[in-house]
């Protein structure tokens, strides 16, 4: 197996996985010509976040990291949650082959998507803006 | 413990115990160099030169037009780059397919960059190559076309008879690399009409790192390796006599047992396919419906990506391939299923069964009953996929 214990681990049995119903954030990257698809969902209470799902169309690598990173977003503010790279990622399933970092890269640049998309839906005064945003 | 079911014999095959046991005396007492002229080569080159008489039989060839190589691939370089070489004062235009192996285009690739102009014909939906297409991009300086005999990735079986007849009336050498064909459907190089064909071991239970190239008589042709004055000064290097006469034992089991396996391994694939499409819905064939290899069955499962579904098989100890992106090295699909019109998301989504000698029914059915919920599994996970369907 190319891949480590804790990515076989999270491929096995993901994290996390589904929609939420009124997310405060949705962050999709991919598309299928990479091969690639993560829609990142979270909910967003006192500048934290409480809640992360997550949808995935993609390899092994991108099922756990997908995966990894609801984990290692859960509870943490939203400007801890902008500092998760693709790095974090790697590094907290042991590793990743060469050519499967970019499954790392796109977990990241789902869940800062989320968090922008989040931040979009916010008025200057941090209450939701009066504007519905389609989640789909 | 679980189980393995070997279900990728297009990538490579065991050796056949037969194989193994007609190789052996070549690595112990008959190790001589074919060159040699005491006792020992002689030994050694009476086996090489058997081999090639038999191996020229089974394909109705002259045994003078059999060079052995080190596999599928030096023989599509040498086809490719030697009658590029040799003839580039008759003209410097070759025309392929988009849907060859990558021995083939990247040999062509090469050649583009030395100034020769490439020619790459399109495939239809199920994967042939049209022959009016063919017949519309021949011109005066075209010297050689080169046309896959089975495609690996999905079995389809091009018209090659027509091909090469085409060439044959417009002068130009015809190639067809037949290392997915051979073995599993007869191959006759008169009927087909070729003037190069590849082979390889490996694909059909003889040993990996050796092959052949059949070159008809009267084709100019630049060798690759230069050096002894092997194989008529056309392919230098001391012969593999071990891997020859292997290859040779396995060419002539594929012959004597083809008739057998063919149904076989077709009524195999049958069942998989149909039980499949019983339990599993969204389930799409790529490549041809009856123009096939009998033991190839590529499918894309909609919503859920193939190497995903190839770990979740592994870890039942089941081994097959794909042609997604995740799996080639690079981040594009398989060029063949691009080439075929397959969007994107279904190509990321195919899967290669290839069936073949050790396949049972209890593998097959073994396997009906494990993917299902590997597929429901990934595919609960999948944003694209709607359980209603769209």
């Amino acid at each position: 197996m190319p891949y480590s214990a804790k990515v076989m681990e999270h491929f096995q049995n993901p994290r996390n996985v589904g929609e939420i119903e009124n997310p405060d954030g949705v962050g999709e990257i991919g598309n299928p010509v990479c091969g690639d698809i993560m829609k990142l969902y979270i909910k967003v209470k006192d500048n934290r976040v409480v809640e992360a799902k997550f949808k995935t169309f993609g390899c092994g690598a991108a099922i756990a990291t997908s995966s990894m990173i609801t984990e290692l977003v859960k509870n943490k503010t939203l400007e801890e949650a902008e500092k998760i790279s693709k790095q974090t990622v790697a590094e907290a399933l042991d590793g990743l082959p060469a050519n499967k970092m970019h499954c790392s890269n796109l977990a990241a640049d789902a869940l800062h998507k989320a968090i922008e998309d989040y931040k979009s839906r916010m008025d200057p005064f941090g209450n939701r803006k009066s504007i519905k945003h389609s989640d789909s | 413990m679980d189980r393995k079911i070997y279900l990728d014999h297009n990538a490579t095959t065991p050796v056949h115990p037969e194989v193994l046991e007609a190789m052996l005396p070549f690595y112990k007492e008959v190790f001589g160099n074919s060159s040699s002229i005491h006792s020992f080569g002689r030994e050694a080159k009476v086996a090489l030169e058997e081999s090639r008489e038999k191996v020229a039989k089974l394909l109705n060839a002259d045994p003078l037009e059999i060079y052995f190589t080190s596999g599928g691939t030096e023989s599509d370089n040498l086809a490719v780059k030697g009658v590029a070489w040799a003839n580039r004062k008759k003209g410097n235009h070759i025309i392929t397919s988009q849907i060859e192996h990558h021995a083939v285009l990247e040999s062509c690739k090469f050649l583009e960059r030395e100034g020769f102009e490439i020619t790459y014909l399109p495939a239809d939906r199920y994967g042939l190559v049209d022959p009016d297409e063919l017949k519309k991009n021949i011109k005066k300086e075209t010297i050689l076309i080169s046309i896959m005999h089975a495609n690996n990735e999905v079995g389809t079986i091009e018209p090659i008879e027509e091909l090469s007849k085409i060439a044959k009336e417009n002068g130009v050498y015809f190639h067809t690399d037949a290392v997915q064909s051979t073995g599993k459907i007869k191959i006759d190089v008169n009927s087909l009409g070729v003037d190069l064909l590849s082979l390889s071991a490996h694909k059909f239970y003889g040993p990996k790192g050796v092959g052949a190239i059949y070159i008809r008589r009267g084709v100019r042709l630049t060798p690759l390796a230069h050096g002894g004055h092997h194989e008529k000064a056309r392919r230098a290097g001391t012969e593999n006599i071990a891997g020859i006469v292997g290859l040779t034992k396995a060419l002539e089991i594929a012959n004597r047992d083809m008739e057998k396996e063919d149904k076989r391994l077709k009524n195999l694939s049958e069942r998989f396919f149909e039980k499949i499409k019983e339990q599993i819905s969204d389930v799409y064939l790529n490549g041809h419906p009856e123009l096939r290899i009998p033991n190839t069955l590529n499918l894309s499962f909609k919503g859920v990506e193939g190497e995903s579904i190839i770990l979740s098989l592994d870890l039942k100890g089941i081994a097959v391939a794909s042609g997604s992106a995740c799996t080639s090295g690079s981040l594009e699909p398989s060029h063949v299923l691009s080439a075929m019109g397959v969007p994107p998301d279904l190509a990321q989504s195919s899967l290669r069964f290839s069936f073949g000698r050790s396949n049972t029914i209890d593998d097959i059915d073994y396997v009906v009953e494990v993917l299902p919920e590997i597929v429901s599994r990934l595919r609960a996970m999948s944003p694209i996929y709607q359980k209603e369907k769209a």
